[in-house]
């Protein structure tokens, strides 16, 4: 007994892990570029959810097709943030920056409960709600699809960014963007695109959660904490960091809250984001010098 | 200049002069031809997280004062509802009931539609002395202090207590486990819930929590799994508790689901799917009007109902329509009987005896400012993604 109920702790921990993981992604990708927190991550995830919602129950769409009109309505949320806000405050500093996200994130968030109403939301499951058995303990399809999603974007992401000329022209304009300037990288375009990437990610993340997280118009500050706290738990900088550190904070949480008390379960992440901070900064899975330009 | 200035003078004169006699001749004539109205004040959250609610209160409301001055309103004084919204935040509570007293100077007050705005209305009206029918369910808005506060839903503790007596004597199970939100709502059923498992002779084998804004609760009912209880107790209100029955088919955890008065509501079928059926959870009798057995209440009750179908595009009221019902009749009443003068009608309020609304039938007293009992609220089992009356 006591054998499968640690042993459901740590795949329940490593299935909402995978969650944190893929809003922790989007954290990293638009570091990397601009070097500023996108508080507005966590509302990117709740509209991709709602979007798919809207599309799937109330437009009777295929589900295929709704996910993906999600992804897209929110991947030009993203460009739209990126033209009309970040652009214009190109020579702002970047604690002006990060509090014109927080301000998008109230916009956003407000701007769903208009549309959406105040009520929770879910989808129906991808693969069924029959879940499978392991040992005693028992995984949904759907988590597992979150983490199957999640390793394919990680892995999909090192090889555009090493493979493709978009991939490497972003890197080096987030290295440095005079010098990609110079070696004709239109620097400006590059930011665009990680501002869509990374709502993209957002709404991936949101889809793919949407069946398993009761999700409302005020959801967007809780998730968006955690995949902070994983973010920074990988270092921030680091894709495959961030995946780790999500999947680290999943699983702390989840055995935390079963072995120790449910009363501090929610307070773990911040606990731990606390404790990384103080202890190594650069996070447990960040590399010394792997600081990239600053502005 | 001093020319202009006095021919200015003149002019404020004679208007201030022509406005002054004609609201001394209005005020003539009301008082010659009917008797004065009575306003009465409501402090509801229209907006904000508890719009839901206060939404349909706001049009109980409505609906019930123009019914009742249409039967010649409280002994032939015309009731007049002042309705301000606290956007669901305390702090406009506060301020919304200090404008009720101060400018619109009402002769009582109901509302606080959440906990939160309720607490925050109860030291004001225990300063100004003027009566307050609360429409929220916390504990704490009838506890100390309560000599001008009076409640008209069941409060969460007697749900609780519903739900327990319904696990003892129904189910004749002892070992429990409990599931509960970390909010003052969570916080208030676990507390009734450990004072009455010791008299009910019953256990509570693990006893676990969650924050409001949680996302997953997998962890928490393993553990209570591992505990092995005969049923599990969820209180909280949505979203989670719809997550907590989907978690536990999950876990293949098929004892009995005792939700709260929190769930009773068509969101929590909706977000629970198939996870809601067998759900069994205390609710006010609005919601299956043919439980109540009161001819007077059912009387009162259908009426209701018709009544608010027919001004509201066909949708029934919810419970916290019906909580507005009540509030409002009870003051309405006692405003008839004693007047408006605050220390007659409080006391008059606290002699309610026998009044049959939507949420039960009231006997207030000196000592007890709720009115209302665990047979006034029924168990409500979910089967095919309906509601349905558990005898």
């Amino acid at each position: 007994m006591l054998l499968s109920k640690v042993l459901q702790f740590v795949i329940t921990g490593v299935a909402n892990g995978a969650i944190y993981a893929l809003i922790a992604l989007g954290f990293t990708l638009i570091y990397n570029s601009r070097q500023i927190i996108n508080f507005a991550q966590g509302e990117f995830v709740v509209i991709g959810g709602m979007a798919a919602y809207t599309f799937y129950v109330t437009a009777h769409l295929p589900l295929p097709v709704a996910l993906l009109a999600a992804i897209l309505v929110v991947t030009l949320l993203g460009v739209a943030f990126e033209r009309f806000v970040i652009l214009p405050l190109k020579n702002a500093a970047s604690i002006s920056l990060i509090i014109a996200t927080i301000g998008m994130s109230i916009f956003l968030r407000t701007g769903a409960m208009l549309i959406w109403g105040k009520e929770a939301m879910t989808l129906p499951h991808f693969f069924g709600d029959k879940p499978w058995n392991i040992m005693g303990a028992t995984i949904l399809p759907q988590q597992i699809f979150i983490i199957a999603i999640t390793l394919v974007i990680v892995v999909g992401m090192q090889l555009f960014f090493r493979l493709t000329v978009t991939g490497k022209a972003m890197l080096a304009a987030s290295m440095n963007p005079e010098a990609a300037r110079l070696m004709g990288i239109r620097s400006e375009r590059m930011v665009m695109y990680s501002f869509a990437f990374s709502a993209a990610l957002g709404a991936v993340a949101g889809v793919s959660i949407a069946p398993l997280v009761m999700m409302s118009f005020g959801s967007g500050a809780a998730l968006g904490i955690k995949g902070f706290s994983a973010a920074i738990l990988g270092g921030l900088t680091n894709p495959l960091g961030a995946v780790l550190g999500g999947l680290s904070l999943g699983v702390i949480e989840s055995v935390g809250a079963g072995l120790i008390s449910s009363a501090f379960k929610e307070a773990i992440a911040l606990i731990v984001l606390l404790m990384v901070l103080l202890i190594k900064p650069s996070g447990v899975f960040g590399k010394i010098g792997t600081r990239r330009h600053a502005r | 200049m001093a020319r202009k200035l006095s021919t200015r003078l003149l002019v404020v004169l004679a208007v201030a002069a022509v406005f002054i006699a004609g609201c001394a001749k209005t005020a003539t004539t009301t008082k010659t031809e009917v008797k004065q109205p009575f306003k009465v004040g409501a402090v509801l959250s229209v907006t904000g997280a508890n719009a839901p609610l206060g939404d349909a209160e706001k049009k109980a409301l409505e609906l019930e004062v123009a019914s009742i001055n249409k039967d010649g309103g409280a002994n032939g004084h015309q009731l007049e509802i002042v309705i301000e919204d606290d956007e669901s935040d305390t702090t406009k509570a506060v301020a919304a009931v200090n404008k009720l007293i101060k400018v619109d100077k009402v002769v009582a007050v109901v509302g606080g539609t959440g906990t939160g705005s309720a607490m925050g209305i109860k030291p004001i009206i225990t300063a100004s002395k003027i009566p307050f029918v609360a429409m929220a369910a916390g504990n704490g808005i009838t506890a100390a202090d309560n000599t001008w506060v009076f409640r008209a839903p069941a409060k969460n503790a007697v749900a609780a207590d519903k739900a327990l007596e319904y696990i003892s004597k129904t189910l004749k199970l002892k070992k429990i486990a409990v599931l509960y939100d970390s909010n003052p709502f969570g916080q208030d059923g676990i507390d009734e819930i450990k004072k009455e498992v010791i008299a009910k002779d019953m256990t509570i084998v693990s006893e676990q929590k969650y924050e409001t804004n949680a996302t997953d609760v997998t962890a928490q009912l393993t553990t209570i799994k591992a505990a092995n209880p005969e049923c599990v107790i969820v209180w909280g209100t949505n979203p989670m508790p719809a997550k907590a029955a989907q978690t536990m088919k999950q876990l293949s955890m098929t004892m009995p689901y005792i939700g709260s008065h929190g769930i009773a509501n068509t969101k929590f079928i909706d977000l629970a799917g198939d996870a809601a059926n067998g759900v069994v959870f205390p609710a006010g009798k609005i919601l299956i009007p043919s439980s109540i057995k009161d001819a007077g209440q059912k009387a009162a009750v259908d009426k209701f109902i018709t009544d608010y179908k027919a001004k509201y595009d066909g949708i029934a009221p919810n419970t916290f329509a019906g909580h507005a019902y009540d509030a409002l009749h009870i003051v309405s009443d006692a405003l008839g009987i004693a007047g408006s003068d605050s220390a007659k009608l409080r006391t008059q309020i606290e002699k309610t005896s026998g009044f049959a609304g939507p949420d039960g039938i009231y006997k207030y007293s000196k000592t007890n400012h709720d009115g209302l009992a665990t047979s006034d609220l029924i168990m409500i089992k979910i089967v095919g993604g309906k509601w349905t009356l558990v005898e």
